[in-house]
């Protein structure tokens, strides 16, 4: 038998333990947390100093004065550095960028949405042909096919033009799994009642499906934002002209092979502004991305 | 699994599925095609005829001992990043799973480095590793270890696995969190009245309930492994120094687009196609969630 005593004991030791594995757990975090924010800390503090201290090699860990002079260069000229591939102005290439991943988050999702509908609430001839035709796109990533798609697009007379940055890449059985997914979750009643209301299926689409489906589109374009926004493959390949550089490819390239000859604090400060739209939507909108990620499950 | 009440109509459905239709046929199976049947095909010299060779491609690449390289490259580069991405992952949402104070603010502090782009990460890793003007390249070379990545191959190696780990634990903690989350308090408080310590309760428990979650996740950090850190080594290492940093993906690139070998790249791309497809068809055996088809 234990005694009250005893129980107190117990109930103390335990409370101990607890208070210790809390602590063990903060210190985690705050040291993970650490650990990913400080490649940021140091590329922050980098592109506010001048090109010759970081050239130099003496890296600061705190800010310097020529922050604001860094990346109005950055933004306006892409620095004055001689580089191969000629410099471009960050707001341009974030201006292509943005373009690229809105294009391509909507066009997935106005896409994936038609055809997961056409999938789910219809019966048809070659309904399943259709669907593992689409389906099958899951095992063909752009990167294992990068040579026959190029001279798909030269072809096409798609090189160097926005429209071949975005269209190739917005096929996605990932977006359209999903809606389907969740079409299926749809009560057989709603398409039933609306039948009975003489609704026909675009109507239908219209007026349920569509408001049904606003939290799945919001959550899927931001995981799809950021998937454009990030690409880099394909942009590589396609793109040549400086007027439609994006920042994340442009941003590499600033990096020349002769490391005198970079100018750091520029490449630094267009590295920030490359991260910064993505990892703010990704913080802002948190729990939509969590549930984006989540569900789409890639 | 399907919807017992539906439209009736033939023409209105195939128009709907018509964009989609159109997209995938000319940008995947078009050129997905193109691969299978360049894969036999070898271009003469000049590059005006391009003759049946059968399997000779293939047999070409597979004994091309760059090829292998690259493979076993790719072999290290995706157990590495997947081992340590998911490790790192596990080890942070336990903690963050203790029911503490301000476990959402690590959360939003954790999560966001998804959203850098591989070719950024990189970057990032550049300006810490850097032998001249990286804060942490300095370092090592001033305490007298030689640190250059740009020479050394099995350093080079490292910062590419790094660099590409440090994105995928976010995606991994999101996961492993949630995952977490579902199992059931009673279970582990009930462990725990029987006396299992913390940690005999995390490989008796909570380790087995997290399997499938693991499981997937496996599998999606090797595909991530595989195709999506092209970015990470090309604005690393470039796949140097020499081809130390060369994966599959990187040699396919290389090859299609730098050397214009082009039965070789689709023979490469071939090869990579049943990888893939592999790699999916496991994810769907054992792992059932998607399709019920």
């Amino acid at each position: 038998m234990l005694t009250a005593a005893d129980d107190a004991a117990l109930a103390r030791a335990t409370a101990r333990r607890q208070a210790r594995s809390r602590l063990l757990a903060h210190i985690v975090l705050a040291l993970g947390v650490l650990v990913f924010a400080f490649p940021i800390w140091l590329t922050l503090v980098g592109s506010s100093h001048d090109a010759n201290t970081i050239g130099r090699g003496d890296v600061p860990l705190w800010f310097g004065a020529q922050a604001i002079t860094n990346y109005i260069s950055a933004w306006t000229t892409g620095g004055s550095a001689v580089r191969t591939t000629g410099q471009v102005p960050a707001w341009l290439m974030l201006w292509n960028s943005l373009n690229m991943a809105v294009m391509i988050a909507v066009g997935k999702i106005v896409i994936s949405l038609l055809s997961a509908y056409a999938v789910v609430f219809f019966s048809f001839p070659g309904r399943m042909v259709a669907f593992w035709l689409i389906f099958i796109t899951l095992m063909l990533p752009v990167e294992v096919r990068i040579i026959p798609t190029f001279e798909v697009m030269v072809n096409l007379g798609l090189i160097n033009t926005m429209a071949g940055l975005v269209v190739p890449l917005v096929a996605s059985a990932t977006a359209t799994l999903l809606f389907r997914q969740f079409f299926l979750t749809i009560p057989d009643e709603y398409v039933e009642a609306a039948k009975i209301d003489g609704a026909g299926p675009l109507r239908f689409f219209k007026d349920v499906v569509m408001p049904l489906s606003v939290t799945n589109i919001a959550a899927l374009f931001v995981i799809l934002f950021i998937y454009g926004w990030n690409q880099y493959l394909w942009p590589l390949l396609i793109v040549s002209d400086k007027d439609l550089e994006t920042v994340v490819v442009g941003m590499s390239k600033m990096i020349g092979t002769s490391d005198s000859q970079n100018e750091w604090n520029i490449i630094m400060a267009t590295a920030v502004l490359a991260m910064l739209p993505p990892v703010a939507v990704v913080v802002f909108m948190q729990r939509w991305f969590v549930k984006g990620l989540t569900e789409t499950e890639k | 699994m399907r919807k017992k009440v539906i439209f009736k109509g033939i023409a209105l459905p195939w128009l709907l599925l018509l964009p989609q239709l159109v997209i995938t046929g000319v940008f995947f199976f078009w050129p997905a095609g193109q691969a299978i049947y360049g894969s036999f095909l070898r271009e003469d010299a000049f590059g005006l005829s391009r003759d049946f060779v059968g399997l000779e491609n293939f047999r070409d690449v597979l004994a091309d001992p760059n090829y292998l390289a690259a493979g076993w490259n790719t072999v290290v580069f995706s157990s590495s990043v997947a081992i340590g991405a998911l490790g790192v992952a596990l080890f942070l949402a336990v903690q963050a799973d203790k029911a503490i104070r301000g476990a959402d603010a690590y959360k939003t502090l954790l999560i966001w480095p998804y959203a850098v782009a591989p070719a950024v990460a990189a970057v990032l890793w550049l300006f810490m590793f850097h032998p001249q003007i990286g804060l942490f390249g300095r370092a090592l070379n001033g305490i007298g270890i030689r640190w250059d990545y740009q020479v050394n191959g099995n350093q080079a190696m490292l910062l590419v696995i790094l660099a590409a780990a440090w994105k995928q634990v976010s995606y991994n903690f999101i996961f492993f969190l949630a995952g977490l989350q579902s199992i059931p308090r009673a279970v582990l408080e009930a462990a725990a009245i029987d006396g299992a310590r913390p940690f005999r309760r995390f490989w008796t428990i909570i380790f087995p309930l997290l399997a499938p979650t693991s499981f997937f996740l496996l599998v999606v950090n090797i595909v991530y492994a595989f195709f999506d850190t092209f970015g990470t080594i090309h604005a690393l290492t470039k796949g140097g120094p020499g081809q130390a940093t060369s994966t599959l993906i990187y040699k396919v690139y290389v090859d299609g687009v730098q050397n214009l070998n082009f039965g070789a790249s689709a023979a490469q791309s071939v090869i990579l196609m049943a990888i893939v497809i592999g790699l999916t068809a496991v994810q769907f055996r054992f792992v059932e969630r998607k399709v019920h088809y």
